[in-house]
């Protein structure tokens, strides 16, 4: 694969309801934030990727909204509307497919719609949507079969929000940084069983954009580049009954991908820091099985080991994760800017010393169906 | 793989439930509206790079990429560019009902403004509308404005 | 260095206003079949899968996921590219970059709609801003219906000259067993048919049609092995320039395209149109878009259309036929409309048009249009490009 970076990045703070913001505002802030981190200019972008969800922003063609915004006015434009993680593969792939550079710009205000009916909509309209899943309680099914075929218990879980929400005070983006324990986990709102309130992602507003581009664009920003290794993604089954919830074989796939393109072999030594998509205070531990970080049915004991606590071999989600921030789209596209973020030593106080190489991942559809893995490098 | 089939066997699933959002209308435009509450006027914004006025206000001129902050007094007069007089019926999303037909569509040059405004014209004779009238905005009365798009009632036409 | 790429199999339903036998996977599976078996390829050798619709029609969200079983992107490779009208080519485009790119050799990109399950006019006015747009929004046809005006007042041309062009379009559709309307029609049926918002009557514009499109892209050094006479992507471009429907000027040409079709027209090549092409699938919603928008891909001068097509040049047998497949007129599932035209394209160059066959095809252009008068462009040839 050609030699490609990420070599500007940006994004808003995250909030439950940014009311004075439109998506054309929060569009247009990290466009022009990811251009002057990059010192790059509008000229220099070679084609834009919108990502958006029509349901999040009722409207449909979503992106209607936001291309002039990212600058696309006189330019190729394309969308994705899914994860942001998949936006910026598409934005690679224009890259490597003949663009010097592409920007990739998500949005969502989920302060705006209903995330019960939003999420409702992603389950089939015969057989799924009119028993009222959504989201959350698609989320308790999958908790319970991955509790119920390892024998985790719920604590188990909750040390993941508390060092999550620990780590968020670090990041001053994130929306929930908390000092918490795992008793205030237990004790929390019991919203789906088993998932309590402090087991969840919240609603949050915000945006997020990364411009990618070739050698030649490496060499006119000023930032030090973060070089794409590998990336790689898959989706398995739809219907949630023809999948094992607590197998997430189309991670393995996506993970696998992009490992062989980075030449990794041994996650757990050859990564140094991981951003996962825990929208859900089980899914870091099942994630981290999925990209075979540990073995199956021991994710739950990483924290515990001290491996993916700051201090740790491998820190897991420095930045809060999406426990801490859940903008729909633009959280895959978070964990991208904060490896990108770590290895270029600009982390702040969320800082992994030494990240050399780095693991961003997203999540599309229900119950994580189908996963982006992206493989982040420090050097070329 | 389509035949002459029975299809008194297939069904179908209805769904006919409202989806409720709430969006933000923004820094430039809320002044817009709130121009409309307090002085019954309509306001622009000009773009320094090209200097086009636009109206409603925005944030960027999107030819230009550039951030805009004058604003324009504008009167509440205008001319049509186009219009449409609509005929066929449709649910309206806005309400979940028909929309109530004929309606005329217009395309409004808001005196002083460069851009192109949309809203009803209060007339569905198209034989009585000629591209190039002069229409005027009629308000909402002040106290039952409620600082939307339909705070203005209709744009009238004024040389008939 | 981006790899060449060409598309080398195609597949569509037959398209018609109501499939009540089937789901919408169901019905998008017909169509993958149809294209792998076009090229002889198993679901097993497809890498990627792109997808695309437009969400509230059918009220789906993540249409991907929700797919696979129909897509055949059971542990592969999905994403969902979705820009209103032009989501055809858009997804077209997706699929040429995923192969382009080198990471992928074989991809399948599919197109969609059931337009029978929704209203599609209610559908298409929440594309318009909610704040601005929505309350006064009727959907596409007084919008299309203002510029086809504007142009009238410009070129003089007539309702007939309009009708021309539809007539043109049905007439095609007779020899496309894909088409949705396959009864031809002329120009006083066009003129007697119910005006819906003056100048665009019935008959000038499409009809809502169930259907799906799968067309399968592939990298040089594979794609030889696939076709005989694969359909080299030689060039393509986007412009979806505006946000507003108040920011289309009315009195220009559809400035979109006029962009999209300068960048894809140098890129590949092509200096005089209606010389260099050699047939046309063209995104016409309606019968005055095939006149005013001819003059701004080059085929003839400002005003010059009504003659142009008046005169049979873009007839089959023509100087530069156009939609043979019977276009967007005859056939309308909005989310695969645009991704018909590359596929009527690419059957063009590959020789495999049958009946609708232009004879010699090197070069063909497939248009895409929708969203805020936005516009994407493709060339595709028998020759490789540079």
């Amino acid at each position: 694969m050609e030699k490609i970076a990420i070599v500007g990045v940006a994004q808003t703070t995250y909030e439950r309801r940014k009311k004075d913001k439109t998506y054309h505002d929060l569009v247009y802030e990290v466009t022009v934030a990811a251009l002057q981190d990059s010192g790059l200019t509008l000229a220099d972008i070679d084609n834009v990727i919108t990502v958006s969800n029509d349901f999040l922003d009722g409207r449909t063609i979503s992106s209607m909204a936001v291309g002039e915004a990212a600058g696309a006015h006189n330019k190729n434009i394309s969308t994705v509307e899914g994860d942001g993680t998949f936006g910026a593969f598409y934005g690679a792939m224009r890259v490597l497919g003949g663009f010097r550079s592409t920007l990739v710009v998500a949005h969502s205000k989920g302060s705006e719609g209903s995330s019960r009916f939003i999420t409702n909509a992603m389950f089939d309209p015969i057989y799924q949507r009119p028993l009222g899943l959504d989201s959350l309680s698609s989320s308790a099914l999958q908790a319970n079969a991955y509790m119920a075929k390892f024998g985790i218990a719920e604590e188990d879980f909750a040390k993941v929000s508390v060092k999550n929400h620990g780590n968020a005070k670090n990041n001053p983006y994130a929306q929930l940084p908390m000092n918490i324990t795992v008793d205030d986990v237990m004790r929390s709102k019991k919203i789906a069983d088993p998932l309590k309130l402090l087991d969840c992602s919240p609603i949050s507003d915000g945006a997020a954009a990364v411009i990618i581009g070739n050698e030649e664009i490496v060499e006119k920003s000023k930032t030090r580049p973060a070089w794409i290794k590998g990336i790689g993604h898959c989706s398995e089954e739809y219907f949630l009954g023809d999948r094992d919830l607590a197998d997430p074989r189309a991670l393995r796939n996506a993970a696998e991908r992009a490992y062989a393109m980075a030449g990794i072999s041994s996650p757990l030594e050859q990564i140094n820091v991981a951003e996962v998509y825990d929208a859900f205070s089980y899914m870091e531990p099942l994630w981290l099985e999925g990209l075979g970080i540990c073995k199956p049915g021991h994710g739950h004991k990483m924290i515990e080991q001290g491996i993916t606590t700051m201090d740790g071999s491998l820190p897991v989600n420095p930045s809060g994760g999406v426990l801490s921030a859940h903008p729909i789209l633009v959280a895959g596209l978070a964990r991208i800017i904060e490896a990108t973020l770590q290895l270029r030593g600009e982390a702040g106080a969320r800082q992994v010393d030494g990240a050399g190489t780095a693991l961003a991942h997203g999540i599309n559809g229900p119950c994580g169906q189908s996963h982006c893995v992206w493989i982040l490098g420090a050097e070329v | 793989m389509t035949t002459g089939r029975d299809y008194s066997k297939l069904l179908t699933v209805k769904f006919d439930r409202a989806m409720p959002y709430e969006w933000s209308v923004g820094k430039y435009g809320s002044r817009f509206f709130r121009e409309i509450i307090e002085h019954q006027r309509f306001v622009g914004i000009r773009c320094p790079k090209c200097n086009k006025v636009y109206t409603p206000p925005r944030r960027i001129c999107g030819p230009c990429f550039e951030e805009l902050h004058e604003l324009v007094e504008l009167s509440t007069t205008g001319t049509l560019v186009a219009f449409s007089v609509v005929n066929y019926p449709f649910p309206d999303p806005n309400t979940g009902q028909q929309r109530p037909i004929p309606y005329t569509y217009g395309y409004i040059n808001i005196d002083g403004s460069d851009s192109i405004f949309s809203h009803i014209i209060n007339e569905t004779d198209a034989e009585r509308i000629r591209v190039g009238m002069k229409v005027r905005a009629v308000f909402k009365d002040k106290a039952e404005m409620r600082g939307d798009i339909q705070d203005i009632k209709y744009f009238e036409l004024l040389n008939k | 260095m981006a790899r060449r790429v060409a598309i080398v199999g195609t597949g569509q339903t037959d398209h018609c206003s109501h499939r009540p036998d089937v789901d919408g996977r169901e019905m998008i599976h017909e169509a993958v079949i149809r294209a792998l078996d076009d090229c002889e390829l198993t679901i097993r050798d497809i890498d990627a899968i792109v997808i695309g619709n437009m969400d509230h029609f059918e009220s789906i969200n993540y249409v991907d996921t929700w797919s696979v079983e129909g897509s055949g992107g059971v542990m592969k490779p999905i994403m969902k590219i979705t820009t209103g009208g032009t989501t055809g080519t858009s997804v077209a485009i997706a699929a040429y970059y995923h192969v382009a790119s080198g990471l992928f050799d074989r991809v399948l990109a599919i197109g969609w709609e059931k337009n029978s399950e929704s209203d599609t006019t209610a559908a298409i006015i929440t594309c318009s801003d909610p704040i601005w747009d929505r309350f006064s929004y009727s959907g596409a046809i007084p919008s299309l219906a203002t510029e086809a005006v504007g142009y009238m007042n410009r070129s003089g041309a007539t309702q007939e000259d309009a009708a021309r062009v539809a007539v043109r379009d049905r007439t095609h559709a007779l020899n496309n067993p894909h088409a949705h309307l396959r009864k031809p029609i002329t120009v006083q049926d066009v003129m007697d048919s119910p005006m819906l918002a003056y100048p665009i009557k019935l008959l000038d514009v499409c009809p809502r049609t169930d259907g799906a499109c799968a067309v399968v892209f592939a990298a040089e050094g594979t794609a030889e092995k696939i076709a005989p006479k694969p359909a080299w992507i030689k060039s393509c471009a986007v412009r979806h320039s505006i946000t507003w429907f108040g920011d289309f000027d009315f009195n220009a040409g559809l400035m979109s395209l006029q962009r999209a079709a300068k960048e894809a027209f140098d890129r590949a090549g092509i200096k005089n149109p209606v010389e260099d092409l050699d047939v046309a699938e063209l995104y016409l919603p309606y019968s005055y878009a095939g006149l005013k928008w001819i003059e701004d891909l080059g085929f003839c001068g400002p005003g010059e259309a009504p003659e142009f097509v008046g005169e049979g040049n873009t007839d089959m047998g023509g100087k530069i036929p156009i939609n043979p497949s019977g276009g967007v007129i005859s056939t309308n599932c909005i989310g695969a409309t645009a991704l018909i035209r590359v596929a009527e394209a690419a059957i063009q160059v590959m020789g495999k048009g049958g009946k609708r066959q232009v004879p010699d095809v090197v070069n063909a252009l497939a248009t895409g249009f929708g969203g805020c008068f936005w516009s994407d462009v493709v060339v595709m040839s028998t020759q490789r490009p540079y």
